[in-house]
């Protein structure tokens, strides 16, 4: 039982993070219907960030931990959304009236010139992300251990979620948001200023991956420039297992491919983690194509 | 049209002819210097590994030159990264034995990717020699490819027989890379020796190269209760595993084997990995003057820094070729694999070389600790 719980415990804490990635695949997709394949990469950009930002913000603020570690995950958060903000400008803007396989290869190559200038800038080899507060377990009732870095992932992916659901729920520019999403030509005509709807989305998609790289890199401390492509890859399945463009959605398939794989990789099975994971975004989609709490939309010819 | 022809023909003539005369003009330079081709991780995931090797592949070649080659020629040491890479290694050795036509090759260190290599080699009758591979497999691929170092039958003897005689437990729970042939192996051959030997292996977990989260492995050994953990991966994962093993409350003394070996360990894992322990080729603190004077040499070329294992067994590498080259009097391939099959008592850095008849080195094997965030010699097994 206990091994249960705990098991439950690291499949959260994994599912937080995709999650968080997720959140971005699936607001792009929500406004412009295209999968931004460069987002794992600007979510490893989030984890170098705290790399070089830390071991200066630590020093500066070594009375308060606390404080120093919100710190390096806001810096993070700006960094990433700037970079989201001009990637759109730069890369897929001048392509929004191309088809979306254009876009789409182009996202593909940004993703690989992230990469690659990663390598080139950061160096190929793994680096130790340092530590921005001193660890403690916290024993729960059954030998169930849940460390500081675990409930810190969880605690900071539900504020942000929260923030998010306020953000798009609640405020201006996220009815604004929905509004493009639902359709961009209505929006436009009520005057909705599009290009500015989209570069906010793409920046609170990429703070959020950002936030995602630190968290990553806090419970999984050996960070390189190529360390976006599977925990991205995952996030990817899980927003579409999700229901891709669907926000809660987003939410919901990253603890489900969290908890998955944490259990199978529990087992004897451990090898094929990876392949249940995906093994099972293919039957929930053979039972629910829209993903779980996606709509189908019929096309219209 | 006629001529046209005839002209196209001597064109083709004249392309055929030339190469020839290249070739001569190539081989006679080549005549003067000794070509060895290195393949090495010198960045990626096993970087550190690829980054020590070489630089005592460096330290020992350099030495050579120094004191006027051998056979009255001096050494030209080509090397290519492979990046960590699987894949890379075969086009890398390819290169360096048909492009830059070397006689012989050093390297790698992890089995996977000198499994790779080894093959070429093979195929063109150029010796290789492994410096640090010790998957079993790594020689088997043919008479012309050696190591300088043990071999797994034989590391996993050993953590078998430390887990049993120094940490005194009998229930072990092992956690393997499946995607390196090199942990693989390992992990075999120790749980043969442990049950040999009256031990329970009570769980055997799997990962693959490039995991970051172990955590769910890690919690259904915990469930197990075993005594010791026994991890034979490298170091980048190793250090996540020890890291993460300790953040779930495990506390059982945890070691593995010289894939452990780069500092690269302790800035991963950091305090969680002391007390933990692993079995190398070597330690920098033994008193002997050949790893003394190693040890000063090396630190004076690269900045002070100490060289570990793997910086040791490519020194001994390049020492153990120039030898045989001496002996062979030639850098014949057939002649110089003779003379490296026939190498006996080379006194190294890393002890005495003295090839078996599989072209493996018998040597003996320390075991290292961790300990206020340094590594420390513990003791000395001899096979």
């Amino acid at each position: 039982m206990s091994e249960f719980v705990q098991q439950l415990i690291n499949g959260f804490s994994l599912g937080a993070i995709y999650a968080l990635i997720a959140l971005g695949y699936t607001m792009v997709y929500g406004v412009l219907r295209f999968i931004n394949f460069a987002h794992s990469d600007v979510f490893m950009i989030g984890a170098f960030t705290g790399y070089y930002v830390a071991p200066t913000v630590t020093r500066a603020l070594a009375a308060h931990s606390f404080l120093a570690g919100v710190l390096v995950l806001l810096t993070a958060m700006a960094v990433c959304a700037t970079l989201g903000i001009v990637i759109e400008r730069l890369a897929y803007r001048p392509l929004r009236k191309r088809p979306t396989l254009t876009v789409l290869i182009t996202a593909i190559g940004v993703s690989l010139l992230l990469q690659n200038t990663g390598q080139f800038i950061f160096g190929a080899n793994p680096k130790s992300f340092p530590k921005l507060y001193v660890q403690t377990n916290f024993t729960l009732p059954g030998h169930v251990i849940i460390s500081s870095d675990q409930i810190a992932v969880l605690v900071i992916a539900l504020i942000l979620m929260v923030g998010l659901r306020y953000i798009v729920l609640k405020t201006k520019v996220g009815t604004a948001m929905r509004a493009v999403s639902f359709n961009p030509t209505a929006a436009a005509l009520v005057g909705i200023n599009i290009d500015r709807v989209i570069s906010f989305t793409f920046g609170l998609g990429s703070a959020l991956a950002g936030a995602g790289g630190i968290l990553y890199a806090l419970n999984y401390p050996s960070i390189d420039p190529l360390m976006g492509t599977l925990p991205g890859l995952k996030a990817f399945v899980a927003a579409v297992l999700g229901g891709i463009g669907n926000i809660p959605g987003a939410a919901l398939g990253g603890m489900v491919i969290g908890i998955v794989e944490t259990f199978v990789a529990g087992t004897s099975w451990s090898t094929y983690r990876d392949a249940i994971a995906f093994a099972v975004l293919i039957l929930i989609l053979l039972f629910k194509p829209a993903g779980l709490l996606g709509k189908l939309q019929v096309e219209k010819v | 049209m006629k001529k046209l022809i005839l002209r196209f023909l001597a064109l083709i003539l004249a392309f055929l002819l030339t190469p020839v005369g290249c070739k001569q003009a190539a081989s006679d330079t080549e005549g003067s210097v000794i070509k060895v081709g290195e393949f090495a991780s010198l960045t990626g995931k096993e970087a550190a590994f690829g980054q020590s090797s070489h630089k005592g592949t460096l330290l020992a070649i350099e030495e050579l030159n120094a004191a006027g080659g051998v056979i009255g020629k001096k050494f030209e040491h080509i090397f290519e990264d492979n990046q960590s890479k699987a894949g890379e290694s075969a086009t890398i050795v390819k290169k360096l034995i048909s492009r830059d036509k070397v006689i012989a090759v050093l390297g790698e260190v992890a089995s996977g990717r000198s499994l790779e290599g080894a093959p070429i080699c093979q195929q063109n009758k150029i010796p290789m020699i492994s410096p640090s591979s010790t998957n079993p497999q790594v020689t088997e691929i043919g008479d012309y490819i050696f190591r300088v170092c043990f071999i797994d039958p034989f590391q996993g003897t050993v953590m078998a027989t430390f887990a049993k005689k120094t940490l005194k437990v009998k229930n072990v729970a092992v956690l393997t890379d499946v995607a390196a042939p090199y942990s693989v192996g390992l992990a075999n051959f120790f749980k043969e020796r442990f049950a040999a030997d009256g031990g329970q292996i009570v769980l055997e977990q799997k990962y693959s190269s490039g995991d970051k989260d172990f955590k769910a492995q890690l919690t259904a050994m915990k469930a197990s209760n075993p005594e010791a953990i026994f991890v034979p991966g490298y170091y980048t994962e190793a250090g996540l595993i020890v890291l993460q093993a300790r953040q779930l409350g495990i506390t059982v003394p945890m070691f593995g084997g010289d894939g452990w070996e780069a500092p690269e360990l302790i800035q991963i894992g950091g305090a969680a990995m002391e007390g933990t322990f692993y079995s190398t080729h070597y330690s920098p603190e033994d008193s002997a003057p050949a790893v003394q004077n190693f040890v000063k040499k090396f630190k004076a070329k690269f900045n002070g820094e100490t060289p570990d294992a793997m910086a040791a067994l490519g020194y001994d590498s390049a020492m153990v070729l120039a030898d045989a080259i001496q002996r062979a009097g030639t850098t014949d391939g057939p002649k110089l694999r003779e003379a490296l099959a026939a190498t006996k008592d080379f006194s190294g850095v890393t002890g005495k070389t003295t090839m078996d008849a599989a072209r493996n080195a018998t040597k003996s094997a320390v075991i290292i600790t961790i300990k206020d965030g340094k590594f420390k010699y513990v003791e000395t097994i001899s096979p």
